[in-house]
């Protein structure tokens, strides 16, 4: 696996989202999901919101290094609760 | 609710997970992990954070190859879905007529990309193409390696060339599994020739049109090989689109680093677009039936 270039830091964001899948799988095996309206403009299931909210993370941290100078892990906490508010209202 | 109580199926999709795992997730994991680093060969890598992030997202030519390629795209799109429509509206739908649209339609689509870009490259010359000596024969002064208006609307129409027929392709094939009971119930209540459109055929033709916008999306946001065989994206950076300034970043250049920054970069943007599109298109399809 050399060829991968792994870092400390990478792997530990992909194992989040590994955890993440495998989590959301065994959530779903013990309460499967029923889709919902909350604030967003769409029905979405539980799948749909985290992904939304992963996307809407990358985007945070993407506008976070292009517009401001200020510390990434301020972006960081700004994306957390931005999952954390789609997962529960969205 | 009915209860799904055998899921063994699932393991049937487990070799296609495989491919895509080997083919694409790999693949992906490695360039994130090539877009923190600063790579001198495959044992010299330095730690380097977010830096070729910064770096790339300020970059002014990447913002001037981003609004080239979204201008593209759009103007690819506006051109070819509406024509395509409108071809696969005129095609006729028994006798020996469809079989031969189907194979002239289909040619296109069949010659391989750097053909395609060589094939125009002549074409469009004024010395020894058709194409290019017709024009300058009208009067107008035609060169697409010299003036960029010239070379944007030759790659332009090439790639309407090459891909409206797969537009084509697909809504005949939406167009073709409407049942006649619907024309006939449509010449009963008197239905205009627009309504027969806009509420039988074009609700019919939807999610092959999805699919078919969605291809087109992609595959001219990503556009490489025309462009870079007919102009090499010039002239000057006229025709740089995003894939071949990226190309030059990773292997010209061999700054793997920021190459691969700028690859999520790209990545998330198609992502994004691609979901907004499909779901706001099921979604007015799903308001549309109730």
């Amino acid at each position: 696996m050399a060829w991968m270039a792994w870092t400390p830091i990478t792997a530990a964001f992909f194992s989040c989202i590994i955890l993440m899948l495998i989590g959301m799988g065994v959530w779903q095996a013990v309460s499967p999901t029923v889709p919902r309206r909350g604030f967003l403009p769409l029905t979405t299931t539980r799948g749909d919101r985290l992904f939304i909210s992963l996307l809407g993370a990358a985007y945070i941290h993407l506008g976070w290094l292009a517009f401001t100078d200020a510390a990434l892990w301020i972006g960081s906490i700004i994306a957390l609760v931005w999952l954390i508010i789609v997962m529960r209202w969205g | 609710m009915n209860k799904i109580t055998n899921n063994k199926a699932w393991f049937l999709v487990l070799p296609v997970f495989f491919i895509v795992a080997i083919s694409a997730i790999i693949p992906l994991m490695t360039v994130v992990n090539y877009s923190v680093q600063d790579i001198f060969d495959p044992q010299t890598r330095f730690f380097v954070g977010t830096e070729w992030f910064e770096q790339v997202l300020a970059d002014r030519r990447l913002h001037d190859a981003l609004i080239r390629q979204i201008v593209y795209t759009m103007s690819v799109l506006f051109i070819e879905v509406p024509l395509g429509i409108a071809v696969a509206l005129t095609l006729p739908r028994n006798g020996w007529g469809v079989s031969a649209s189907m194979v002239l339609l289909a040619l296109p689509l069949l010659i391989p990309w750097n053909v395609v870009g060589t094939i125009w490259q002549i074409f469009g010359r004024a010395d020894i193409g058709l194409g290019g000596y017709v024009i300058n024969l009208m009067g107008i002064d035609y060169n697409y390696a010299q003036n960029p208006m010239d070379a944007w609307l030759t790659v332009l129409v090439m790639d309407v060339w090459h891909w409206t027929s797969l537009i084509v392709l697909l809504c005949y094939a939406g167009l073709r599994s409407i049942p006649d009971a619907y024309y006939q119930a449509a010449k009963i209540d008197g239905a205009s020739r627009w309504a027969v459109f806009r509420f039988i055929q074009l609700p019919k033709m939807q999610s092959v049109l999805v699919i078919g916008v969605l291809l087109r999306f992609m595959d001219s946001f990503m556009i490489y090989t025309e462009p870079f065989v007919l102009t090499g994206g010039g002239p000057g950076n006229a025709t740089t689109f995003l894939s071949q300034f990226l190309t030059r970043m990773a292997v010209g250049q061999f700054d793997l680093g920021p190459a691969a920054a700028f690859s999520l970069v790209y990545f998330l943007i198609i992502l994004l677009v691609c979901w907004v599109f499909y779901t706001v298109v099921m979604n007015a399809g799903k308001q549309g039936e109730q």
